[in-house]
Formats: structure tokens, C-alpha cells, sequence
């Protein structure tokens, strides 16, 4: 199944990063520009998992690969995690 | 109930209802979980899809990099709703906590989420807009069309007003060699939002990436051929551009029209809510079980002297959801008020244009890094002697910078040296904001009665 994911802009500083790592779905239009697609095929899924782990401000996110610690919170702890 | 029961029991088994499927309402939905609600949760939305991504919608769609189609957005987590999908709410019943759907179903609530957004303005004179080849760029289904018709080589796009989106569409259409004209009744692109100095600059980015702009003029009809396709577009100097594909970037409105006699303080300028998204009514009382976020709140916001701001940002309806869907849960002692520093973002021709703060609020502004001529700086708006909003044109690393001090109130003009300080930028000049006494639509209210106990208030809504 393919995978859906959005980057946060308002995050993004064009570090480039995941235009380097996963190409065929993030490309830089001009000096800072990210231009993605928000839909990846399944090949995509190992580079696409690498570039949001090396966003170095985390903008990134994707279908079942982050949000892990969001996954586990409960209850008790979401209201202090919650940003 | 105590209240702290209550919340106990809300969060157990209430029932939450969020109108509105499309971000807002999503990140609502997944913070309402990631926060332990375990009750039932109902997503009405009037589009028949699940929630998407707008913003790529009038750029990597428009660029071909992606599908209109497949802008769905991921999930951070499994939400467990039950979802009333291409099913519009109509109704508001405040009294009996239920919602009216289209299909006279209706949902009743213990705590109700509006994030209904807003739709694109569109073209006023019916006929015209009725005419093949007129669009607006808000839905994934305009999206479609609209980029079906750009893929059919048009000879001419002809976009009606330079703000964000239709810059987008402009650039867009450069950037695969087609022609397009754009009309904007401001002196420049981007002028409401930025003010006439980075208006400026955004003209002339227009220009030198070939498109045809036309500043300083209105539309006065689109002229459609003997089968109904749109042929040209007369404009006010009297000039008339033929074309074949006209896309209305008038801005949008809010939805708000199925509040219409809920006894919501909703109209054409949004729902207001107090800074911890509770609804007001329109006594200005506010409530206690409807919830507000997204790009149909106005909320005040304590930085920028309490104004009530209506944001259509991406990042607002993410931050306004996460803290609307706390606060629906917890008692008010636990409650966390949404002071998100606006922010935003647009690409065009190239260039990453950013901005943090409330940029038309400020009556000066300087450059503090970097040249306009160069098309890469910082602009720094002032207010009153603080710092109130900052622009960027591919500088965005600087921006966390500048949102620290309009957090810190930090004095203007800019004394401290910055990196790259031109002679350009050691003095403020006006901002050069249009002249804010638009007419307003805003709903009326009045107050009948003599004696404090028999004064009512009358609501009559706004003529949209």
C-alpha cells in the first residue's frame, strides 16, 4: 500500500536532506524550496524512513513511521506530551 | 456532576462530535486519543473523502510532481471513528447538543468540534462563473479540473488576484511554459498579506518569470463564446485579454452559513472563541460543550493586543486542533489557551517566501538581512515600537530568530547589528498596508429593551 505523508513548511529550513536520500519523492525547487509528493509507492518506503529520520528539524511525517512515542503514550502522560 | 467527574466521564464514554474532515479535524480527532479519550467519536465532513492535504494542491499537484488525487493526509495514529463523509452539517440545535446532516439525520453530541474551513470565493456574477474553463482552486475536486485543463495546453490562464494561491497558479503555469495573465486590483502580488514594499518585489518576480501582470486594475466581466466557454476577460482600463482557462483566486469565505440561527456568534468573518477555542454564543457568552479551530476560529490572541485573528494557516489549524481537542477533555483548571505565533508559507517561481507574526498589522518595516533587489532577505515589521511580524524570501533559517523577539516584544526599529545588514535596511519605511476601511460584512447585533431585565439582544445575520 502506498504511503501517504506531509511535510510541516512552516518547519522546513530546505536543509535537503530528504531530497538527497529519497529523490524521487522530495525535490528542491530553487535555493529552499521542498517540492513532495504526498503519496509514495511501497519501494519508497526504506528511503522515505530515512529521510524523515535525518530531517534535522523534523518536519516529516509519513504513514507508520513516526509517531512511535505518540503510539505508546497514555493516557496520563498525553496531556503533557501534546504539543 | 462534580466537574472533575464529569471529565471522567466524558472521557470514558461521552460522545464527541468533530464537523469538519479535513486537517483540523483530524489532528483534533488523533489528539483526543493520543489524550485518552475513550468514548465515541463521529467525523462529518462534506467532501466524500478522507482528510487531505490542501497546500499541494496549487503547487507539487500543479507542478506534476503529485496527483490531485492523492493528497490524503498520514495519520499519526488510529483515530477509531465512525465517519459521515460527503454529508454536509446543516443545523445546530445548541439546546438538544445535536447536529442536522444533509440526509436529515441527526447526530447528538456531548462535546462538539466545528472545523468547517473555509471555500473559495467565487466569481460574483453567476453566468460568468458558470462559463467552461472558470475555476477556483480550494477543493481536490477543483483540483482535478483544473489541472486536467492546465495538462490540455491552454493558449492563455488567466488568474483573477495576486494573493497566495494565485501567485501558486501562476508560478505553476510558468514553470511549464504556459502563458498567464494576472490581474490584482492592489498595486502588486501579495500586498494585503505583505504590504506594497514586498509587493514590489513579488511584481517583479511575476514579471521577469514572463507573466503578464496587470496591477492596479478590477475585472469587469468574463466574456464567454456561442457554446459557453469563457473567451476573454474585460478589465476596468479597458483592456480585454482572450483566454481559454480563468482561475478566481478571490480569497475565500467562511463556512458558516449552516450556524445561520443556532444562536452561534458565527458569520462571515468566522465562529469566535476565547483563546481556549470555546465557542461564543452570539450574546458574546461563551460556551461550554462547542469547540472551535481551524480556519473558521477567530480567537484573541494575547501578543497582538487581543485582536480576534482569523488565520487561514496550515500550522494554526494543526496547533488550534491539538489545543481545542485538550481543552474538550479537561476541566478548566487544566485547560491551555492557543497561542500559536501565526506563521506561513508560499513557494513561487522558485522562491520560499515565509512569514511569522501579523505582518498587516505593522506600519513599518525594514530589511534587516540580506537585499530586496537580491530577492533574498529579512524584512522586519514594526508597531507601535515592538516587533510585530517578520518576512523572508528564501532566508527561512533566520525566522525562528524573529519569532522569538515579536514573542519578547522586542523593541523596532532594529538597533542590534545583523548578519548581512545592507545600507538599505538601516532605516524603517512604511509598510505600505491598503487602507483597512473595506467595507465590512459582519452581522449586526442590536439591543432592544429599557430595564436591564427586559434589554434582549436582536441577531441579524450578514447578507453574504
Amino acid at each position: 500500500m502506498p504511503m501517504r505523508l506531509v511535510v510541516d513548511l512552516n518547519k522546513c529550513q530546505g536543509y535537503a536532506q530528504c531530497a538527497f536520500l529519497a529523490p524521487d519523492v522530495f525535490t528542491m525547487h530553487g535555493e529552499e524550496t521542498l517540492v513532495y509528493s504526498p503519496w509514495a509507492d511501497e519501494e519508497q518506503r526504506e528511503k522515505v524512513a530515512r529521510a524523515v529520520a535525518a530531517c534535522p528539524v523534523q518536519a516529516i511525517t509519513a504513514d507508520g513511521l513516526d509517531g512511535a512515542g505518540d503510539r505508546s503514550t497514555g493516557a496520563a502522560q498525553g496531556a503533557s506530551d501534546a504539543r | 456532576m462534580p466537574a472533575e467527574e464529569f471529565h471522567e466521564w466524558l472521557r470514558r464514554e461521552g460522545r464527541i462530535v468533530v464537523v469538519g474532515a479535513s486537517l483540523a479535524g483530524l489532528r483534533a480527532a488523533e489528539t483526543l486519543r493520543a489524550e485518552g479519550f475513550a468514548g465515541s467519536l463521529t467525523m462529518i465532513g462534506d467532501e466524500p473523502y478522507q482528510p487531505y492535504d490542501r497546500p499541494p494542491l496549487s503547487k507539487a499537484v500543479l507542478l506534476g510532481k503529485a496527483s490531485p488525487d492523492h493528497t490524503e493526509l498520514p495519520r499519526r495514529r488510529d483515530i477509531d471513528a465512525t465517519w459521515r463523509l460527503g454529508v454536509a452539517a446543516t443545523g445546530l440545535d445548541l439546546a438538544a447538543k445535536r447536529v442536522r446532516l444533509a440526509d436529515g439525520d441527526e447526530v447528538p453530541y456531548d462535546r462538539l468540534l466545528i472545523a468547517t474551513g473555509v471555500r473559495a470565493r467565487p466569481w460574483p456574477k453567476e453566468e460568468e462563473a458558470q462559463l467552461d474553463g472558470v475555476f477556483v482552486l480550494r477543493t481536490r475536486d477543483d483540483a482535478v479540473r483544473l489541472h486536467r485543463r492546465l495538462k490540455a495546453a491552454p493558449r492563455r490562464v488567466f488568474v483573477i488576484g495576486a494573493g497566495f494561491t494565485g501567485s501558486e497558479i501562476a508560478s505553476a503555469c510558468r514553470d511549464q511554459g504556459i502563458a498567464v495573465s494576472v490581474a490584482e486590483r492592489a498595486d502588486g502580488p501579495l500586498v494585503g498579506a505583505l504590504g506594497g514594499v514586498i509587493g514590489a518585489v513579488a511584481a517583479e518576480l511575476h514579471r521577469d518569470n514572463g507573466v503578464d501582470l496587470r496591477t492596479g486594475v478590477m475585472v469587469t466581466g468574463l466574456e464567454g463564446d456561442s457554446v459557453g466557454r469563457v473567451r476573454a476577460a474585460h478589465l476596468s482600463d479597458g483592456s480585454v485579454v482572450e483566454t481559454d482557462v480563468v482561475v478566481v483566486s478571490l480569497g475565500a469565505t467562511r463556512n458558516t452559513d449552516w450556524l445561520t440561527g443556532s444562536g452561534l456568534g458565527a458569520g462571515p468573518r468566522g465562529i469566535a472563541c476565547d483563546a481556549g477555542c470555546r465557542a461564543f454564543d452570539f450574546r458574546g457568552i461563551v460556551t461550554d460543550d462547542v469547540f472551535v479551530a481551524g480556519d473558521v476560529a477567530r480567537s484573541p490572541h494575547p501578543l497582538f493586543g487581543y485582536q480576534f485573528l482569523s488565520l487561514e494557516h496550515w500550522g494554526n489549524a494543526v496547533a488550534q486542533a491539538e489545543v481545542a481537542a485538550h481543552n474538550m477533555i479537561s476541566p478548566s483548571s487544566d485547560r491551555r489557551p492557543h497561542m500559536w505565533v501565526p506563521a506561513f508559507w508560499s513557494s513561487q517561481f522558485g522562491v520560499n517566501i515565509k512569514s511569522i507574526g501579523v505582518p498587516s498589522m505593522g506600519d513599518e518595516i525594514m530589511i534587516t538581512q540580506g537585499s530586496l533587489a537580491e530577492r533574498r532577505f529579512v524584512g522586519v515589521y514594526g508597531y507601535q515600537g515592538r516587533i510585530i511580524a517578520a518576512v523572508s524570501f528564501d532566508n527561512t533559517r533566520w525566522l525562528e530568530f524573529y519569532e522569538r523577539q515579536i514573542e519578547m516584544g522586542a523593541p523596532f526599529p532594529v538597533e542590534y547589528p545583523t548578519v548581512d545588514r545592507r545600507p538599505e535596511g538601516r532605516k524603517p519605511v512604511p509598510a505600505d498596508f491598503p487602507d483597512p476601511s473595506l467595507p465590512t460584512h459582519g452581522p449586526t447585533v442590536t439591543l432592544s429593551g429599557y430595564s436591564p431585565s427586559d434589554r434582549r439582544l436582536v441577531f441579524t445575520p450578514a447578507r453574504h
